[in-house]
């Protein structure tokens, strides 16, 4: 790491930087910057600010949890999406692969159908990404097969759809008037009631599982070898591939817990890290949660502002994404090839 | 109950023509102002749906069908879409309030199973709710696919008079009917005249907040604001359509003077809540969980248990035009609509706003 940063991982620090001015000074509620950096002054130094107290409010309160959980939300979803990517040696991998995004969807309906408050639906979100996952891994271990990776690539793919028709089952008894709405909004995706309490369950699960897979940067390289090389280097590839999974799974099933089902960031970012720093997993998983961080914050910002009502996440990052990752793909055949 | 399937099956065994004859007398005694009936009645979507010779069960399609045949007749309504739970059958006749679940045929969310409804052997099948081609090619498709009469009649508070009518008429039922629908009209016409006063610029404006965070709101035109739409200005009316999620930062750049809300647990904590603390309505105060005991007095089912929340927050948001007693209109109200007269302490939990 004492290497010179690469210019890919400048270009993904400024527009980090550029986003979070654009994120702060944009909304439906009139924010200028010399609001912003009077109150965060302020705030520095102790002293009351001359902003208006609704305007240090919208700062501090609305709009500062707001962008750091989509920066948060944003580089998880990408460094476990290219986790999972090297992982599974596959660029069509997102990091729901495992189910994750499947059990979090069904344990957040049962939230919502049972009536829970915030917290109740988070957890159930939280538990039911995880459990999916480990559930997943169990059966795809259990199936001896030569090709032990597709195997369990495909049982994710069928107990996710499993987990989609529960989640299916319980919209179709849901109350129609009431929770009902609010089903069909969180599986959309939206971070509009991120508050100030929401972070920590956030932070921890991200932090923790961020460090490990950064801390297993130089095997993950190793890992997306073929499994007879990565074994021929001498790796314990079955321990390892247990702890990239799990790392990548906790910090999705927080994520999907704060936010909701937010598809194509974990899928789209890897491939725009990959374009600008290479294949190598220690340029690429920072280079990837700070572009995923970002666009997640560009995305939210439209998603806040464009209109008086909330556009979903997960519409706007399908709308942005699907030509982006097009263009993607005509371009970076070689990649991959 | 029983005596009444008792007759009715009794009565396959006599020809048509006697029946009719039969019925046609014991209506005329039964029901002493009774003119004779007419052979099909318009719903409320302009279709013409035969009148039923005898009617002694009715199939509730929804949740506000159930709600007003329960009104009207209770004596007829076969089941519910969903089965009341004890708080809500505390204000519900208890033998009626307690009949069960028999699923809902509105829309997609179909859980009622066709050859269950047939089994039922209703007479009628009644819906109330939006009238768009969706529902009504629903309409006869049942109809034609169960052979029983299938009426769709406008649940929104224009039209809920012409819908106790139109009901009455079908259940032979025109003089109770008639007393429900003038009860309607009065009160939407009274609270609409007295705000007409009001130039609208004097109008509170009123955000409605659902959800545990107070995040989804209902957009102007929308069935859940309907209440709202009638008395004071939505602050977020200017976008038309149904349900949606907003962030605080535009509630305060809404600024709402009242905060409506059907949530106890936001409605407990946005007071606390320093992001929402600059907001008008929770700087004064004027942050209001409605009642929702038997059935929702602001938003859902959306049916006339509306028109006592249309008296709930016209006191509330004007004080001064509006100085009859709240209780007194809601005893009146669950008698003349539930058919139960609520004790003080009863009163004083519904307007709570408790469970």
């Amino acid at each position: 790491m004492t290497r010179s940063a690469s210019p890919g991982l400048l270009v993904a620090i400024a527009a980090l930087a550029l986003g979070l001015v654009v994120a702060f000074t944009v909304g439906r509620f009139p924010i200028t910057t010399v609001d912003l950096f009077d109150v965060l002054w302020s705030r520095a130094v102790g002293r009351a600010s001359s902003a208006s107290p609704a305007a240090e409010n919208v700062i501090l309160l609305v709009r500062g949890p707001r962008v750091v959980a989509a920066l948060l939300v944003g580089a998880a979803l990408a460094v476990a999406g290219t986790a999972f990517q090297g992982l599974f040696r596959n660029p069509l991998v997102s990091p729901d692969i495992l189910g994750a995004s499947a059990g979090a969807a069904l344990g957040a309906v049962l939230g919502i159908f049972f009536s829970l408050g915030v917290i109740g639906i988070e957890s159930l979100a939280f538990i039911g990404g995880l459990l999916a996952v480990v559930a997943v891994y169990v059966i795809g271990s259990l199936l001896q097969s030569r090709d032990p990776i597709l195997v369990l690539v495909l049982t994710g793919v069928v107990i996710g759809s499993l987990l989609g028709a529960g989640v299916g089952l319980v919209k179709y008894l849901a109350d129609p008037y009431n929770q009902l709405p609010a089903m069909t909004f969180w599986l959309l995706g939206s971070l509009a009631a991120t508050t100030a309490s929401d972070l920590l369950p956030l932070l921890g699960p991200v932090a923790v599982g961020s460090a490990v897979l950064i801390a297993l940067r130089w095997r993950m390289n190793v890992m997306s070898l073929p499994e007879e090389e990565a074994r021929a280097l001498g790796l314990a590839t079955g321990p390892l591939r247990i702890a990239i999974v799990a790392a990548a799974t906790l910090v999705t099933s927080a994520s999907v817990a704060t936010s909701g089902i937010i598809a194509w960031v974990g899928l789209v970012v890897p491939h725009l890290a990959r374009a600008l720093v290479g294949p190598d997993f220690p340029r690429l998983l920072p280079t990837s949660a700070i572009l995923g961080g970002s666009y997640l914050l560009f995305i939210d910002t439209v998603a806040r502002t464009a209109a008086p009502i909330e556009i979903p996440l997960g519409i706007l990052t399908a709308v942005i994404g699907t030509p982006f990752f097009i263009w993607l793909l005509a371009r970076m055949q070689r990649t991959w090839s | 109950m029983s005596r009444h399937q008792g007759l009715r099956h009794h009565d396959r065994h006599l020809t048509r023509v006697t029946r009719r004859a039969l019925i046609a007398g014991a209506s005329a005694a039964l029901v002493a102002s009774s003119r004779a009936r007419a052979a099909t009645v318009t719903d409320g979507a302009g279709r013409s749906v035969p009148v039923p010779a005898r009617v002694d069960r009715v199939f509730p399609a929804g949740p506000p069908a159930a709600i007003m045949l329960y009104t009207l007749a209770p004596d007829l309504l076969l089941g519910w879409p969903r089965a009341n739970r004890a708080d809500e059958r505390e204000f519900l006749l208890p033998d009626v309030g307690a009949r069960p679940e028999v699923g809902r045929i509105t829309g997609r969310g179909n859980t009622a199973n066709l050859e269950e409804v047939l089994a039922l052997k209703p007479d009628l099948i009644l819906d109330i709710g939006t009238i768009n081609p969706t529902f009504v090619s629903l309409a006869d498709r049942v109809q034609e696919q169960t052979g029983i009469p299938y009426a769709l009649l406008d649940g929104r508070f224009d039209g809920v008079a012409q819908a106790y009518r139109v009901m009455g008429e079908l259940v032979g039922r025109r003089d109770a009917s008639d007393t429900l629908a003038r009860y309607a009209e009065d009160t939407v016409k009274t609270i609409s005249g007295r705000i007409a006063a009001l130039p609208r610029e004097r109008r509170a404006r009123v955000y409605y907040a659902r959800g545990p965070r107070g995040l989804e709101t209902g957009l102007g035109g929308s069935i859940n604001v309907e209440t709202i739409e009638l008395l004071a200005q939505n602050v977020a009316g200017g976008t038309r359509g149904g349900l949606a999620t907003v962030s605080i930062e535009q509630v305060l750049v809404w600024n709402p003077d009242v905060i409506v809300t059907i949530d106890r647990d936001f409605a407990a904590s946005v007071i606390e809540d320093r992001a929402w603390a600059p907001v008008a309505a929770v700087r004064a105060r004027r942050v209001h969980l409605s009642p929702k005991l038997p059935f929702g007095w602001v938003d859902f089912p959306p049916s006339v248990n509306r028109l006592i929340g249309l008296w709930w927050l016209a006191k509330i948001l004007y004080p001064d035009l509006f100085p009859e007693d709240l209780r007194t209109l809601t005893r009146d109200f669950y008698g003349r609509f539930y058919h139960v007269t609520p004790n003080d302490a009863q009163i004083e939990r519904v307007l709570a706003g408790r469970d």
